[in-house]
């Protein structure tokens, strides 16, 4: 090194090494402050969650549960809310497919010639749309709606399409550019073009991406109820504030169920499809 | 085009099936509709449409009292707060869960199968896991609500319980599923467990464990806000309240500064997710 001429000074691979672990501690004393203000910011209630007077009750609040209501009236009537839970989630997630679509369109540029003017202001509008939790938009949709499951139909559909829209806008981005390349040279509008090149080629992923949310919305759907807005929740959110525990469980059960089967039910059909 | 080409058809070919399949999706359809009270037009009913005018006017001008700002900005730490706290509580659980599940560590299973008593813990610890995420946070909280009475504690709990199971599953699932060989080397020389953890597995998986669970922290805030409809504080509680009175404005300044926060949530977790690469 010495006898050779000055080399630029380069970070040798323990400086490198060095300004990464700086670099990492700063992040984790950043993070561990943020925990500790946390914790000390919130008055948490260990002393009461973890007394023996706690535990006593909460061992009542399950004793309560059971044993679970079974009556023939009732489980006919969970099994509508059931039935319920999965219309919504159906129907949300086919209206937000539909929506996705209308927006993912004006969202996307597909060809590099194309102005797309409102691109950035439609993707700010899906932005906004899948920002804001399904929970909060039934709470905002019951006052158009009224309480019953439209709203929570209404409510998935909303924060769906913005997931959507995102998902169908960058996916129609990438889609391969020839077969539509080849129409619009032969003067094909572009109308035409979208439907007979590009929504075939990516009609699978879309579909594939919609079962995906359909997925999640029934998982939404069932506790979506707990502000009013149909389905399973609302018979769980009316019968604990009623303190009908057994009815509660009851509830309980089938939502737990629904959930289980559709994540079993989810879980195989990707693995019989990767086989 | 060339004359010898024939005339390309004027209509689509495949129009007859694609509508029998619209026909019959619609048909299968109708009963859905009719479950879910599907009846959009009740949206534009005089009294509604009266009603949804009345909240969307006052909306505009967003409450913007100092002392308000200064009660959505103590909530919306409030908010970050629960989400933060019941993620490290999560962790808690969720970091010895997974060590009890991972596969990889398992001593028995060197030599062949894993044997019978650590085969079905691991098997009993997962189900638990997966027991632990399947049950909603929101109904988590419900319940907790009914125990420690309303505030954060409930939330803090729903979050930890729910996330606890989700990250022990995918920790468990993200030491499976790299490569295996470092580790197996270790226990195979003689290594304990802990060593092959911290010096084969660790290592190798660290950075995609570091992000998960900042994906995971941006998840917890959203849902922390959603929590709050149910009685576990932070921004969500207000805004319940304040829509349970019609006041739009301040509705619209605690969704503002909510889609701020969860945008901001979004730029913090990509930018640590970059910087671990």
């Amino acid at each position: 090194m010495s006898s050779g001429p000055a080399l630029p000074p380069v970070a040798t691979p323990s400086q490198a090494l060095w300004n990464a672990r700086c670099r990492a501690c700063w992040l984790l004393l950043a993070m561990l402050a943020l925990v500790v203000a946390s914790f000390w910011s919130l008055d948490l209630q260990w002393g009461q969650f973890f007394s023996l007077d706690a535990a006593r009750s909460m061992g009542r609040f399950i004793a309560e549960f059971f044993p679970p209501d079974t009556s023939p009236e009732f489980l006919r009537k969970v099994a509508l809310g059931t039935w319920e839970t999965l219309a919504m989630s159906a129907l949300g997630t086919l209206l937000a497919a539909v929506a996705g679509l209308a927006l993912a369109l004006p969202a996307s540029r597909l060809h590099a010639a194309e102005r797309a003017w409102a691109r950035a202001p439609t993707r700010a509008l899906l932005n906004l749309l899948r920002a804001v939790p399904e929970l909060v938009w039934a709470g905002l949709l019951l006052i158009a709606a009224g309480l019953g499951p439209l709203a929570g139909t209404l409510a998935l559909a909303a924060h769906t399409t913005g997931v959507l829209g995102r998902l169908f806008a960058e996916t129609l981005e990438n889609a391969p550019p020839g077969p539509g390349a080849a129409l619009r040279t032969q003067g094909v509008g572009k109308g035409r073009v979208f439907l007979y090149a590009t929504l075939p080629q990516v009609l699978p992923q879309l579909l594939s991406y919609t079962l995906y949310r359909w997925e999640n919305n029934i998982r939404a759907a069932a506790v979506l109820g707990v502000v009013g807005a149909g389905g399973l929740g609302q018979l769980l959110a009316f019968h604990m504030g009623l303190f009908h525990m057994a009815k509660t469980a009851t509830v309980l059960g089938a939502m737990l169920l629904l959930v289980g089967l559709v994540d079993g039910l989810s879980y195989g059909s990707r693995r019989w499809l990767m086989r | 085009m060339s004359a010898s080409l024939p005339a390309p058809p004027q209509r689509d070919p495949a129009w007859l099936g694609r509508l029998f399949w619209i026909s019959a999706a619609l048909v299968l359809l109708w009963p859905l509709g009719v479950a879910s009270e599907f009846k959009p037009w009740t949206l534009l009913a005089p009294d509604n449409l009266k009603v949804t005018g009345q909240f969307l006017g006052t909306f505009l001008p967003p409450a913007h009292s100092a002392e308000f700002l200064l009660m959505v900005g103590r909530e919306a730490w409030r908010t970050v707060a629960i989400a933060t706290t019941g993620l490290v509580l999560a962790l808690v659980l969720a970091v010895p869960l997974a060590l009890l599940a991972v596969r990889v560590l398992s001593v028995s299973a060197l030599s062949g199968r894993m044997a019978r008593g650590p085969f079905w813990l691991r098997q009993a610890v997962r189900w638990g896991l997966v027991v632990l995420r399947s049950v909603p946070e929101l109904v988590w909280a419900l319940v907790f609500v009914r125990v420690v009475g309303l505030g954060p504690t409930a939330g803090v709990l729903a979050i930890a319980l729910t996330y606890g199971g989700m990250l022990g599953k995918v920790y468990a699932e993200i030491l499976e599923s790299g490569d295996a060989h470092a580790t197996e080397t270790l226990l195979r020389n003689g290594a304990s467990r802990s060593q092959a953890l911290f010096y084969g597995l660790l290592p190798q998986n660290a950075s995609e464990l570091t992000s998960y669970t900042v994906y995971r922290w941006e998840c917890a805030i959203r849902s922390s806000v959603v929590l709050g409809f149910v009685g576990a504080g932070g921004l969500g509680q207000q805004m319940d309240n304040s829509m349970k009175m019609f006041n739009g404005g301040e509705v619209f300044t605690m969704l503002a500064v909510f889609v701020a926060l969860v945008a901001l949530a979004d730029q913090v977790s990509a930018l640590l997710r970059r910087m671990l690469g």
